[in-house]
């Protein structure tokens, strides 16, 4: 097509204007100024602050969630913690409850052997303060038979038979 | 929230109200131009051109076509070009005010009238959205139209200036976004009937690529002081290549805002251009068949990629701009360092 070529180079297409460019520059700085005040300061300062608004949620999400994070640590540690404590009280209870319990049994049995041994004491007592006993009496009625025989004669014999007989007598009455 | 938007409406219509009589009375006189008396001598065949109202005065070239094969680009011409007239055919047009001051002719152009709309959309949506941010606190949610602006400004904030430019990208951030929405603005404008594109005049993009220009120097001289930004014009290279390298450098500071000008001015231009060429394809063959066929399924396609262009070079300006002012900054200073150690 001939006529694009004769549209550019018939003019008008690239002549300056300067009356054009006077207004363009007007225009434009005042618009750009209105702007500026009007709408871009806010807009940006809006923007910005959001934008800090969010990462500043961000962050304290994330310092929120270490600390979380760092109590339940100390939670699980002190929960251990207490854990040890009570099996350690548990473990001197019973250790108290067994040395106790076996304390206990020692000395009931010395008990015993101690009230053994003062009652076998006793019985050898018993059995001496017996023995003396029947001792003054054998020498009694010894001396009962004596007095007997000299009483009745002091034949031979007879003081034999008599005692002999005294004596059976006396063996027949103990069994 | 809503009285606040209503006082803002009330405000715009307040100052339109002032602002519309002065603009009609100023054009009352109306005279004429020859070329728009042809146009309105042709109004008659508007008839076939019912389709698209904006582009109503097409159907004046096939009626004058038989003699001239330049009429077709004439009016083409005539819909890109920026002119003291706005037209609102089949229902009339504007005069607007010619103003010279001191031999400079700085009259309302219909660009310049756009560029004015755009300007009052922004301030106007932003207006209220900045307002509605004021009274947030960072706990409140962002609702409705703060919400979608916002998604728009985080992402100019983010990913094009903090990505490009580095720490300190908040100083360059108000001209960022106010450069990305005019600019959206101004092209969507330009898509709508009856409008004109303000990006599509080369112009405009000149100012506002200019504008980059001098930003990006500040921020260098400012991060390199006046002895880094010189050193930076030698590149760092023997002093006996200076002789070469100095023009080199200094004509690679002018073709950045360059390239940003004939970039945003040619996308948009060359849209409107191809939509419009292709209307014409059906008058200069006169067919039906061709306008059905081809013509109005491809100028909606071709329209539909010019709202997916208008998002992208916005898009795009800004993209360059951040990064033109993040290599002015910050990596500059790396440059010369490694080339201080080629060096040694």
């Amino acid at each position: 097509m001939l006529t694009s070529g004769i549209i550019l180079l018939s003019g008008g297409l690239l002549s300056p204007n300067p009356g054009l460019i006077f207004w363009t520059a007007v225009t434009f700085v005042i618009v750009l100024l209105i702007l500026k005040k009007l709408a871009w300061g806010p807009i940006i300062t809006a923007l910005e602050e959001r934008e800090k608004g969010i990462q500043s949620a961000i962050d304290r999400a994330h310092s929120a969630k270490d600390e979380a994070e760092s109590i339940l640590r100390k939670n699980r540690e002190t929960l251990a913690k207490a854990d040890a404590e009570s099996e350690r009280i548990i473990r001197e209870g019973k250790e108290y409850g067994e040395k106790l319990r076996s304390e206990m049994t020692e000395k009931a049995q010395e008990e015993a052997k101690k009230m053994i041994a003062a009652a076998k004491e006793e019985i050898e007592q018993e059995k001496h303060r017996a023995l003396d006993v029947l001792r003054n009496e054998v020498a009694d009625l010894a001396v009962m038979g004596a007095e007997k025989i000299i009483k009745s004669s002091l034949d031979a014999d007879t003081q034999k038979k008599i005692v002999d007989s005294m004596i059976q007598d006396l063996s027949s009455k103990r069994n | 929230m809503k009285p606040v938007i209503v006082k803002q409406t009330k405000a715009f219509l307040k100052v339109l109200a002032l602002a519309v009589p002065l603009i009609l009375s100023a054009g009352a006189p109306a005279s004429a131009t020859p070329e728009d008396a042809g146009a309105v001598a042709h109004d008659s065949a508007t008839v076939t051109a019912e389709a698209s109202g904006a582009h109503a005065e097409a159907a004046a070239a096939p009626g004058a076509e038989s003699g001239h094969s330049e009429k077709p680009g004439d009016v083409i011409m005539h819909h890109i070009l920026d002119s003291n007239v706005f037209a609102f055919e089949p229902f009339g047009e504007v005069e607007l005010p010619k103003i010279v001051v001191g031999g400079f002719d700085i009259s309302i152009t219909k660009h310049v009238v756009m560029m004015w709309l755009a300007a009052a959309i922004v301030l106007i949506v932003f207006g209220a959205v900045g307002s509605r941010y004021a009274k947030m606190t960072p706990k409140d949610a962002p609702k409705g139209l703060a919400n979608a602006m916002e998604a728009l400004v985080d992402f100019i904030r983010l990913d094009v200036a903090k990505s490009n430019i580095g720490p300190g990208y908040e100083k360059h951030l108000p001209y960022l976004l106010t450069v990305f929405f005019f600019i959206l603005l101004c092209n969507v404008l330009g898509l709508v009937p009856y409008g004109a594109t303000a990006t599509g005049n080369v112009n405009v993009t000149l100012t506002l690529a200019v504008f980059t220009f001098f930003i990006t120097q500040v921020a260098s001289l400012k991060a390199h002081g006046i002895k880094g930004y010189a050193a930076h014009l030698t590149a760092g290279t023997h002093w006996s290549l200076w002789i070469i390298m100095i023009p080199i450098e200094i004509i690679g500071l002018f073709t950045k805002p360059f390239a940003l000008t004939v970039r945003l001015f040619a996308n948009m231009t060359a849209g409107h251009i191809v939509i419009l060429s292709l209307i014409f394809i059906s008058f200069i063959l006169k067919s039906y068949i061709v306008a059905v066929a081809v013509s109005v399924p491809f100028s909606i396609f071709i329209y539909l990629l010019e709202i997916f262009v208008a998002f992208l070079q916005a898009f795009i300006f800004t993209m360059l701009s951040a990064l033109f002012i993040g290599l002015a900054t910050a990596h500059e200073g790396h440059d010369e360092h490694e080339a201080e150690v080629a060096h040694h």
